[in-house]
């Protein structure tokens, strides 16, 4: 409010005075911005603290990632004070040195390359064997919902839970699984100690992991198609697979195509499965981006502007694996 | 509308995955002064120790001095955490760098200790009370703690490699004492795999089990004086040739790459192999096997030789006081008090972890106990490493291709080259 006049009583005629100038004087018509927000202005006032919240909570460390990225900052050349030791800052802004670095390197390109194999291979499992058990579980079997509770189990366990208990499973000398290879006779397998197998035995965890979601989701999809569409195909004498093709899969393409994107961003960043199981290993073999990148971040001498623009490669991998996969779904006349 | 909203979620979403990175850079109020006031046991407060011993095997004697100290100083509480050791470092950085949740205590690896006085992350402890008389220290240990010629913490225990053995198998196997070379190590472990069935030698594949091999034939990782990484070595590459023999001989099986070293553990204290190397932190854990109730059945002896010499790494664990901490006298005291000779006799008598102080060793009650006893000379064999800031950084390519050397995924000399390449990239200007 245009209160500083520099008199010493504000008066009535200060304060109209203000109120005008912000109103705007000469009587103008509001321009188009000024309508939209004296209209909505209760829309605003509803989502200001949902934005300010996102800004702060995503938008902020966001910005700060993507600066961190273009300097050369470490854990060595932050500055901070603690206690009686005093470092200074010495971090520069390097431009896009770090991002040239990893695209030049054969890793991030192994690493990428992994990386989509993993998540293609775990996502069509997933919506493979989630919608062949969603199949089975929406027609009328006897103890349906005890199967159904039976197989959310594994959704319904902390995934740190399962990684571990997976782990033990897969160990070489102790293990379950090799102590019944034992038994029958064949020799022990070093599951997680051979780069191929390793990669093997973490699709297979990851994929035993995220089945129910899909399952579930898949089910809802299912239920929500109306039976007269089965009922009319029948009198028209569609045989199984006809009435699958040409009702049940299209009657299911919003939610798939949803859980399939979800499915793969998730994939994509599943960072415990791999963490926990093989911790990269064995070498870096089962190393996935994301996890790489938190070695770079988290390991000896922290590399913050390094990992950063891994982070950032990631991102910018992700956003543009979302946007051509909403483009080929409009383009297929869905709405989104 | 709806179109662009749901594109920003999507990027919102997905910058949920990159915001977890960024350091902050939480500055700490400046911490009270040093000077010790005039009577120590007036010093009251809370100060928190981070420690990394196992915490069934080992964490009960600590727990136990920790009560001492508390009724020396009956104002000062301590709150005792146990933090796995391979985590800890971690998180002590991540505490120490954003200025909250760090202890004020912490017992650090001696290769952590001038990584993180490099960081600035510990109190200089020159001309405090928490070092005292330190000449009495082991010359090993002190070195550990030193960064740039000032103390930044205080050596607690130290230890090396060992080759640990089940007398019973060997005895079984036609041999009556300790393998002291590399050549006889195989020979009785392929003695042990024939005679009694169960395997002769478990391995872990971990580099710092690998430097026994390195030492012995007089490698090693780095020449820090002359700025030269030396890993790629003639020795080091018969040395790893050594290693990957025990492997296809059968001396050692095919080890586990994943949980290795509970793995090979496991093999001793359940008499499924005769032999694996370990360090006097193991003992508590290996009398608690079925083989070791009796606890006579340990054989403990030096690292057997290469062909230059018997040689392992030196390690061990130091006390060191968080720079950032809000009560700094309280963990000085506390610090002190942990390193005298009674406190360090203590933990030697109870769980046979070594005194880094000379004259500990002449306390009754360690020369009564007989791992300590049997451990003191292996400490000559115990070879100093380089206690640079980067010496966190040298194991992970040493992992990886210890890895590919025991997966049979790469030879001896590759596997050099390969570790070689990469510390060059940590050493940008060494030669």
């Amino acid at each position: 409010m245009a209160l500083s006049t520099g008199r010493a009583s504000g008066t009535t005629r200060d304060l109209t005075a203000g109120a005008e100038s912000a109103r705007g004087r000469g009587g103008r018509e509001p321009g188009p911005f000024r309508r939209a927000a004296s209209r909505h202005w209760y829309a605003w006032a509803m989502v200001a603290p949902v934005v300010l919240v996102t800004a702060l909570l995503i938008g902020w460390p966001l910005a700060r990632g993507v600066y961190l990225s273009l300097t050369d900052a470490t854990e060595a050349n932050i500055g901070r004070t603690i206690g009686v030791n005093v470092i200074p800052s010495t971090y520069e802004f390097v431009g896009l040195e770090n991002y040239v670095g990893i695209l030049t390197s054969g890793l991030f390109w192994e690493k990428l390359t992994w990386t989509v194999v993993w998540t293609v291979a775990c996502v069509a499992l997933h919506y493979g064997l989630g919608l062949g058990l969603a199949l089975m579980l929406n027609r009328r079997v006897a103890f349906r919902s005890a199967y159904r509770l039976l197989l959310i189990l594994p959704w319904a366990i902390p995934g740190f839970v399962s990684a571990f208990i997976w782990r033990y499973l897969y160990n070489s000398d102790f293990g379950v699984i090799n102590a019944m290879l034992r038994a029958a006779g064949l020799g022990p397998v070093g599951w997680l100690d051979d780069p191929t197998l390793a990669k093997v035995a973490v699709i297979a965890v990851n994929v035993w992991m995220g089945v129910p979601f899909m399952m579930v989701a898949v089910l809802g999809g299912l239920q929500s198609i109306p039976g007269e569409l089965y009922e009319a195909a029948e009198v028209d004498g569609a045989t199984p697979w006809q009435r699958f093709r040409f009702i049940t899969l299209p009657g299911l393409r919003t939610v798939s195509s949803t859980v399939v994107l979800l499915g793969t961003i998730w994939t994509f960043n599943m960072f415990p499965v791999i963490y926990l199981i093989t911790g990269g290993g064995p070498g870096s073999s089962t190393e996935i981006l994301v996890t790489y990148a938190f070695r770079e971040a988290f390991t000896s001498v922290r590399n913050y502007s390094n990992s950063a623009a891994w982070g950032v490669i990631i991102l910018l991998l992700l956003v543009v694996l979302a946007v051509v996969y909403r483009r080929s779904l409009r383009k297929q006349g869905e709405v989104w | 509308m709806r179109r662009a909203f749901s594109a920003v979620t999507i990027v919102a979403a997905l910058a949920l995955a990159v915001s977890a990175c960024g350091g902050g850079d939480g500055g700490t109020a400046a911490a009270p002064s040093q000077a010790a006031p005039a009577d120590p046991s007036k010093i009251s407060g809370e100060i928190t120790w981070w420690d990394t011993v196992r915490p069934d095997s080992e964490g009960p004697t600590f727990q136990a001095l920790i009560k001492d100290f508390e009724a020396k100083y009956p104002n000062i509480k301590v709150k005792y955490v146990n933090v796995p050791s391979d985590q800890a470092q971690n998180q002590f950085q991540t505490a120490a760098q954003a200025g909250t949740g760090a202890p004020d205590v912490i017992r650090s690896e001696v290769a952590w200790t001038s990584q993180f006085a490099s960081l600035g992350y510990l109190q200089p402890l020159d001309g405090s009370r928490a070092v005292e008389n330190e000449s009495d220290f082991l010359p090993g240990p002190l070195s550990s703690t030193k960064y740039n010629g000032k103390a930044y913490a205080v050596p607690q225990v130290t230890d090396t490699l060992a080759l640990l053995y089940n007398k019973r198998l060997l005895k079984e196997a036609g041999h009556e004492k300790a393998p002291t070379t590399v050549e006889e190590l195989k020979q009785v472990a392929l003695d042990v795999k024939k005679k009694t069935g169960v395997n002769g030698l478990a391995l872990n594949v971990d580099s710092y089990f690998l430097l026994p091999f390195m030492y012995g034939e007089g490698g090693d990782l780095l020449d820090v004086q002359n700025k030269k990484i030396t890993v790629n070595s003639p020795a080091n590459v018969k040395a790893m040739a050594t290693v990957a023999d025990l492997v296809t001989s059968g001396a050692a099986p095919k080890p586990a790459i994943q949980d290795s070293y509970a793995n090979a553990m496991t093999a001793l204290k359940d008499g499924k192999a005769a032999m694996i190397y370990n360090g006097p932190w193991a003992l508590a854990e290996v009398y608690q096997g079925k083989e070791f109730k009796d606890k006579e059945n340990l054989g403990i002896a030096p690292v057997p030789a290469g062909s230059v010499k018997a040689g392992a790494p030196t390690g061990g664990w130091n006390l060191a006081i968080y720079a950032g901490s809000k009560n700094i006298p309280a963990a000085t005291e506390f610090v002190r008090f942990m390193s005298t000779p009674e406190s360090q006799a203590k933990v030697a008598k109870e769980i046979s972890l070594l005194p880094t102080r000379a004259s500990a060793y002449d306390n009754p009650d360690v020369q009564g106990n007989k791992d300590v006893a049997v451990f003191k000379p292996i400490m000559d064999t115990a070879t100093a490493r380089p206690w640079i800031p980067e010496g966190g950084q040298l194991f992970q390519p040493l992992l990886e291709g210890y890895q590919a050397l025991v997966g049979g995924k790469t030879t001896p000399e590759e596997m050099l080259k390969t570790v070689d390449e990469k510390y060059r990239g940590i050493f940008k200007d060494w030669s």
